[in-house]
């Protein structure tokens, strides 16, 4: 085997290791919430006794999950997209600063800023034992990621000149937000919110502290099942959120694969321009 | 066009800026005072937790530089069938929260852990480490892989092979190459995949939190503070800390190298 | 295909000058009048400020305190660009990506509320004004650049606009694409008889399409003019040497000729301190044998350009270019007798 060859195996092993490393706990943990009997192994046989049961009773748990989510979604786009706007348009220092701004809950660790909000408003019961309370850690944590995805699209395109193309045509701002902004961000508005319902459905750091026993999500319900139940039930919780997260990951990944490029006509024969 | 940005201004103004004040001025009306802010260096626990934090983020951020480098340059470079899936098998667990991962580490590594097993198949004693520093560092690893690789994997694709080429026309062998012009050329990636990596490991909670609450890493430490202890200035004061730290970090890699942000944990 | 029937406007800069939030003045206090129906060139090398004019004519940018602009005998200096009716092809197009050819040309009908037929009609007219019908559906990444150029134009003529503004529009073709859009765009301005301003810093595109050249330097203008006042009669060293190529020679003036290191040459345009004289290659030739001849040197080197021959001539000190015909032959260090047509003779 030439050297290059050799290397190349060596490296392929290798990855196919760190492969198997992320990989095989996935795949356990799935398997462990459909075994009969853990402890036994997969001779005990599959059963989805174990599903059944944390469904039935962890449900509101996934639905409050689920509902926050979409509401974080909601919020993130209603703020997310016109600051967006705003940075694109605004290349000045205090664009950076506001980006810098949106950045820091994300930067600063979940427990900080849980804290923070349980100190500020704990007093206020009625906010306190909301599932509100909840959203708001969960809007402050992705709101970056929505701007980011959104801005990055809106900066790739000459949106200046855009603008000034359709204000030459007649539109005013409002037109020109709705005709020609907003659809020209529509990749990054899709991936934003991916992004912003994966990241909203896997929270945990702020949520265990700002969370009450009626407002349980689905992570928190699962720190529990770890805690103090059979590996099975904890097992088949994780299995439920796997199948709500994995495919909301691949639709990330797919969105995040380049397109291929389509195929310019030649300018130089000027009468291809005039065939069918 | 400032109107846009009025409700995002008002929403961070009173739950993050106004919070995040107020959390600092608790933070020195402990029983310590303002003292509190350096209880981090002076009191022996804080400071024991510190520096077992710091040493699992730094050991973390080293091995998955390592495993992320190797693995995401091969990926880039060599286009074989399957190199897509594997590409999409590494990034999947992106976003997955610390606690699923704590949760799999005792899958692995715990009493009933597949290691366990395998272990005691082949030697008789079984290897638990689940509950462990060990543990804890194989989680972050864990989680720490799927981002590090993407950053690798966008920095040697605009890597310039005709600089290798030069390289190689000059003489130097497939390590020199490797040593003299692909390592120097990642370096920006280097810095900013590890600054990240170092900061979300020195801020995450949930990995620790699944493992046990008698492993001392500050979010822990301040976790306890707070429900058990109840003293919430100390906690206020420690977690503002951490925070700094982080942001610290965060923004020396930003400078460093573009723009990447942490994420979960 | 109707002819434009909006009256062509007549635009006027009363003291524009327009300094930017950076500090930077990009264009000095300047009077500009532009006759309806006109078409005015902008040109110069960047940063001279004729981009910074389109765009105060346009109403992208307001002009510093004190400059006004008149439509007509409207002062329309506070208006913003979406009241001026003004159509404007931007350097990069600004082909709106989300919508197809179609949908971009009759945006600015869509605007203005037209009703669909109406819109579906006007729209297949600029299709085929441009000679663009098969693109309708086409979107805007899938055609070419040419192409593209030619939806941009059928866009800002399809709202008929009083004027038509033109930032640099064939900057981004090849060459042999920019001359055969320059010949389409000289006749489609002609046949619609609409106010133009036109910014460019390619001088062959500004003389092929201008009724009017304003050269333009640092924010001021350096010489108004036809084509040919221009071109033979510069007012300045700058526009000189920035319009075509222009030959110096030193010398001066010694009874009725002026005599230079290499020969001399017939002046009769007074008798002032002439230190420079000046003259374009087509005034100059290679000198056959036995002709008389004013100057001589020996030829530095040669380019065969297809329909002619530009020769460098090194003149005892001074390098001239001169034109030759085609299939001449020149040898590098040839000696060389050069005739200049006195007619083409200028000082500055």
């Amino acid at each position: 085997m030439t050297t290059s060859r050799f290397l190349f195996t060596l490296q392929l092993a290798f990855t196919l290791a760190v492969c198997a490393f992320l990989v095989v706990p996935v795949v356990l943990s799935m398997l462990a919430g459909l075994t009969a009997n853990y402890l036994v192994g997969l001779s005990s046989g599959l059963t989805l006794r174990w599903v059944i049961e944390v469904w039935s009773g962890y449900r509101d748990t996934i639905f409050l999950s689920l509902g926050i989510s979409v509401a974080c979604l909601a919020v993130t786009l209603a703020l997310g997209v016109p600051t967006a706007y705003l940075l694109a348009r605004s290349r000045n220092r205090l664009a950076r600063l506001i980006e810098e701004l949106l950045v820091l809950p994300v930067a600063m660790p979940g427990l900080a800023t849980a804290l923070a909000l349980i100190v500020t408003y704990g007093v206020y019961r009625g906010f306190r034992t909301s599932w509100t309370f909840i959203l708001v850690g969960h809007v402050l944590f992705t709101l970056a990621f929505m701007v980011r995805s959104v801005l990055a699209v809106l900066s790739a395109i000459d949106l200046k000149t855009l603008e000034e193309g359709a204000a030459s045509l007649g539109a005013r701002f409002g037109q020109r937000f709705f005709h020609i902004v907003l659809p020209n961000c529509r990749n990054g508005i899709l991936a934003g919110s991916l992004m912003v319902v994966t990241l909203s459905m896997g929270e945990f750091n702020m949520t265990w502290l700002l969370h009450t026993p009626y407002t349980k999500t689905l992570p928190v319900g699962l720190a529990d099942a770890y805690a103090s139940l059979r590996l099975e039930i904890g097992s088949a919780y994780t299995l439920i959120f796997f199948l709500m997260i994995i495919p909301l990951l691949l639709g990330l990944q797919a969105l995040s694969r380049p397109r291929p490029s389509r195929f310019i006509p030649d300018d130089s024969d000027p009468t291809a321009e005039n065939r069918p | 066009m400032i109107v846009l940005f009025l409700p995002t201004a008002v929403f961070f103004a009173a739950f993050f800026i106004l919070p995040m004040c107020r959390l600092f001025l608790i933070g020195g009306q402990g029983a310590a005072g303002w003292a509190a802010y350096a209880a981090i260096l002076t009191d022996a626990n804080y400071f024991n937790a510190l520096v077992a934090t710091f040493g699992v983020a730094v050991a973390t951020t080293a091995v998955t530089l390592a495993i992320s480098g190797i693995a995401g340059v091969f990926l880039q470079r060599h286009k074989f069938p399957g190199n897509a899936a594997l590409v999409a098998l590494l990034t999947l667990p992106l976003a997955f929260p610390g606690v699923v991962i704590g949760f799999m580490v005792i899958m692995l590594a715990g009493r009933q852990g597949l290691i366990g097993m395998v272990t005691e198949a082949l030697t008789g004693d079984r290897l638990v480490f689940a509950y462990s520093l060990a543990g804890l560092f194989m989680g972050y690893v864990y989680f720490s892989i799927p981002r590090t690789i993407l950053t690798v994997m966008a920095a040697t694709e605009k890597l310039d092979p005709r600089i290798e080429e030069a390289a190689r026309s000059l003489g130097a062998s497939p390590w020199r190459v490797v040593f003299d012009v692909i390592v120097p050329g990642l370096k920006p990636a280097f810095i900013s995949a590890g600054a990240i990596c170092f900061a979300t490991a020195v801020g995450a909670f949930g990995t620790a939190f699944t493992l046990a609450t008698r492993i001392n890493v500050l979010p822990m430490v301040i976790y306890t503070e707070f429900t058990m202890s109840a003293n919430i200035s100390m906690a206020a004061a420690l977690s503002f800390m951490l925070g700094a730290v982080t942001w610290v970090v965060l923004a020396l890699a930003r400078t460093a190298a573009g723009s990447t942000v942490a994420a979960a944990g | 295909m109707n002819p434009d029937p909006a009256k062509p406007l007549a635009i006027r800069l009363q003291s524009c000058a327009k300094t930017f939030d950076t500090g930077v003045r990009a264009l000095e206090p300047m009077d500009l009048a532009i006759d309806a129906g006109e078409t005015l060139v902008l040109l110069g090398p960047s940063g001279c400020g004729k981009t910074t004019t389109l765009r105060l004519i346009a109403g992208l940018e307001r002009p510093d305190p004190g400059g006004k602009v008149f439509f007509d005998d409207r002062e329309v200096t506070r208006e913003s660009i979406e009241k001026r009716n003004v159509g404007m092809v931007f350097q990069s197009y600004a082909l709106f990506p989300n919508m197809t050819v179609a949908e971009n040309i009759g945006y600015g009908l869509r605007i203005r509320r037209v009703p669909a037929a109406g819109q579906r009609a006007r729209v297949s007219e600029m299709l085929s004004m441009m000679r663009i019908e098969p693109l309708a559906d086409r979107r805007v990444d899938q055609i070419s650049g040419g192409q593209r150029q030619r939806v941009a134009l059928a866009r800002a003529l399809a709202v008929q606009p009083r004027a038509l503004l033109l930032d640099e529009p064939l900057t981004s073709l090849d060459a042999q694409l920019r001359e055969t859009l320059r010949v389409e765009i000289n006749l489609l301005l002609r046949r619609l008889g609409i106010t133009t301003v036109y910014v460019t810093h390619d001088q062959t595109e500004a003389m092929a399409l201008g009724d009017r050249i304003i050269v333009m330097s640092h924010g001021r203008v350096a010489q108004t003019g036809t084509p040919r006042e221009i071109y033979h009669h510069p007012a300045s060293a700058f526009v000189a040497d920035f319009i075509g190529t222009m030959n110096r020679l030193p010398g001066e003036l010694v009874g009725g000729r002026f005599q230079c290191a290499c020969g001399s040459l017939p002046w009769s345009g007074g008798n002032g301190d002439i230190r420079e004289l000046l003259f374009r290659p087509e005034d100059v030739r290679i000198a056959d044998d036995g002709e008389d001849a004013d100057l001589s040197g020996t030829v530095a080197a040669a380019f065969f350009v297809g329909d002619r021959t530009r020769v460098l001539v090194d003149a005892a000190g001074s390098q001239l270019v001169a034109e030759s015909p085609a299939r001449c032959t020149l040898q590098v260090g040839q000696a060389v007798r050069l005739r200049v047509d006195a007619r083409g003779l200028l000082a500055l």
